[in-house]
């Protein structure tokens, strides 16, 4: 049997090898979907900042209200953009064609974002603007290096140099209207919102999948009980007489 | 159906019925009276598995099917809309996804079963290639379905994939446009693949599924000690050895669907993109035919057939290598079909051969996992040799079983199952 499980283990090895790591160190993010006060913070950071450009065209302003148990009157004075009503999805009016002029590409859709790249990718990304003469919005990112998109968190983050012939460490020149902590929790409930919009389903996954297991576990014993029982007449031959 | 606590309208009924479909005696011959030898172990387990994740695969498929679009402009965000407006959808999402893995680790399992305890040896040898022919069909369904999110790593593996046709000669390009119904992989792959993976293929997987089944209980089960119970018949003309599948099979088999389901539900609820194996991140980008992703991997299950394609780099005999490498490919497949005819061992099971067998038999668990992992790593982040060592011993193990099974020692088989 021990021979077997090793077997099954080695059979199941690749599923557990992990994908290859980012060429940026990446700082360490772990999304918390109970904190609903960092949720609703991360909302309003992202439609006061991203939304200019970006659009999460798959989550619906209802639908968020409900998951982090926002009032819905404050979501439709405070947060709709446009003309867009509470059950509408959080699209913008800036057209692509617009967008790809300004920018030289349309910036994307950010609904899926932390699922496409990672919650830490796009947490370091967020606080990993520099100044750079070079580019055309005078800033460039360490972890999307060239990227099209100017610093729009400067004002809060301030004015951010590179230290090193590699750029290994930040110095900030100018101060923003946050400090470094406050900047830094910011950005933590603004990634932690774009990781409840990239899937929102696990808001309930967790809980219904451990109820599941739950009861998978109570009925094993009861399969097994059942299982044994009916093998005592495979045991003891006895079977033969019952058929 | 045997049952004699049933009422007089019940028999009547069930009368009327046998009287018209012989349905009693499919019971009888399939389940009450199908008798299959008693010393099954853990590995006796992904048969019925397997039949339960292609129900999964396909009661899950029938709704998704309700809310999904199959077409280029509107298929990633029906996903998304299955994943969000739908009631229950991520659910019936999550559990298509990791059951199409779940499909091909419990298949794997069953296949290395059979390769143990010589499932495929005479009289099953159309047992095996029934379900040799479910397989390559599983395959071509995954990976028709892969494409249907209609992500980044969708497209652009279904390009790789589809672009092996072009190595063959002379009409590989023309088969790569047939295959595709256009210049490049578009709306119209899309439909059609999607036609293909909802009706066509299940169908045939069905049907295979049929005959894999009947073909089983014309012969019967094997066993792990790869010896014949129909030989050993008692009084009646029952088998010494064997017991009646239902219900102690039947029974046995719940156990076995629990614990899988703890394990797969594990997966669905709390992990179900696997660290990127079983849902791919770039796939949560819409397919872009002008954005090549850095490292375009197949999913997990077809790793170990993909580093056998990778391999091959060197031009033979006036043959290039990409046209080498899809022929070593479609052999490595191709000779799990020839199997039956390949090993001359005078025992079935792996318990009762010798030290050469067993060895070889490790060498391609082993090779199979070293492909696998091979497979889905950048062809730069792992030593060069590598896959070409295991594709090497991959073939081996086939190809020089005729003669190792003949040469091997052996011990003797026990007159009666063991254990």
């Amino acid at each position: 049997m021990k021979k077997q499980f090793i077997a099954l283990l080695i059979a199941l090895m690749p599923m557990a090898v992990m994908a290859s790591g980012a060429k940026v160190h990446l700082e360490p993010f772990e999304a918390n979907l109970e904190d609903k006060a960092s949720l609703q913070n991360g909302m309003k950071l992202f439609v006061e900042n991203c939304m200019g450009c970006h659009s999460a065209q798959y989550q619906r302003y209802e639908r968020a209200a409900d998951d982090l148990e926002m009032d819905k009157e404050y979501v439709v004075e405070n947060l709709i953009v446009g003309d867009n009503k509470i059950g509408d999805h959080m699209t913008i009016a800036m057209s692509a064609e617009d967008a790809s002029n300004w920018f030289g590409a349309p910036p994307p859709d950010l609904s899926l974002e932390t699922r496409l790249r990672g919650s830490a990718w796009v947490y370091t990304y967020l606080k990993s603007f520099y100044v750079d003469p070079n580019r055309p919005w005078g800033v460039n990112n360490k972890v999307f290096p060239d990227v099209g998109m100017p610093n729009v968190l400067e004002n809060m983050q301030g004015v951010q140099v590179c230290k090193g012939e590699h750029c290994e460490e930040f110095e900030l020149v100018k101060a923003g209207t946050m400090s470094a902590e406050e900047f830094d929790t910011a950005m933590y409930d603004l990634t932690n919102f774009m990781t409840y919009i990239a899937e929102p389903s696990k808001m309930i996954s967790g809980t219904i999948g451990r109820n599941v297991l739950i009861f998978l576990a109570i009925f094993f014993v009861f399969a097994y009980l059942l299982k044994k029982e009916y093998w005592k007449d495979v045991k003891s031959g006895s079977w033969r007489e019952k058929h | 159906m045997g049952n004699p606590n049933r009422s007089k309208a019940e028999k009547g009924l069930m009368r009327w019925v046998d009287d018209r479909l012989a349905v009693t005696q499919a019971w009888e011959d399939h389940l009450s009276k199908y008798y299959a030898p008693k010393n099954f172990n853990f590995w006796y387990f992904f048969g019925s598995l397997a039949m339960l994740v292609l129900v999964n695969q396909i009661v899950t498929g029938i709704w998704l099917t309700m809310s999904y679009n199959p077409t280029a402009e509107g298929a990633f965000a029906s996903v998304e809309y299955i994943m969000r407006d739908v009631e229950w959808g991520w659910l019936l999402r999550y559990l298509h996804s990791t059951g199409a893995s779940a499909f091909f680790v419990v298949v794997y399992l069953h296949m290395f079963r059979g390769m143990m305890y010589g499932s495929y040896r005479n009289p099953r040898e159309l047992l095996w290639l029934f379900g040799m022919a479910i397989y390559l069909l599983l395959m071509a369904e995954a990976f028709m379905g892969y494409l249907l999110p209609w992500g980044q790593m969708s497209y652009w593996g279904a390009q790789v994939i589809i672009s092996l046709f072009g190595a063959i000669p002379y009409i590989g390009e023309g088969l790569q446009e047939w295959i595709r119904g256009d210049y490049l992989i578009s709306g119209i792959t899309l439909n059609r693949f999607f036609s293909l993976h909802v009706i066509a293929l299940p169908i045939v997987l069905l049907a295979l599924v049929v005959l894999h089944i009947l073909a089983l209980h014309e012969v019967g089960s094997n066993n792990p000690d790869g010896i014949e119970i129909k030989k050993n018949k008692d009084e009646k003309g029952i088998p010494v050895d064997g017991i009646p599948f239902h219900p102690y099979y039947s029974v046995k088999d719940i156990v076995g669907v629990v614990v899988f389901l703890f394990v797969f539900c594990v997966v669905v609820f709390f992990f179900p993109e696997g660290g990127g194996y079983l849902i791919e991140a770039p796939n949560f980008e819409p397919a872009n035919s002008l954005k090549t992703p850095d490292h375009i991997a197949p999913v997990w299950y077809f790793t170990p057939f993909y580093a056998m394609l990778r391999a091959v780099t060197y031009p033979l005999f006036g043959v290039d290598a990409k046209l080498w490498g899809v022929i070593v490919m479609g052999g490595g497949i191709a000779v799990l079909f020839v199997l039956p005819w390949l090993d001359k061992s005078p025992v079935k099971s792996i318990r009762y051969k010798g030290m050469i067998s067993k060895v070889m038999l490790a060498v391609f668990a082993v090779s199979f996992v070293v492909l696998g992992v091979c497979g889905a790593l950048p062809a730069a982040d792992q030593p060069s040799w590598l896959a070409p060592v295991a594709t090497l011993a991959y073939f081996v193990f086939f190809l020089a079983m005729p003669w190792y099974s003949k040469i091997d020692s052996t011990k003797p088989v026990p007159e009666r199952v063991t254990g």
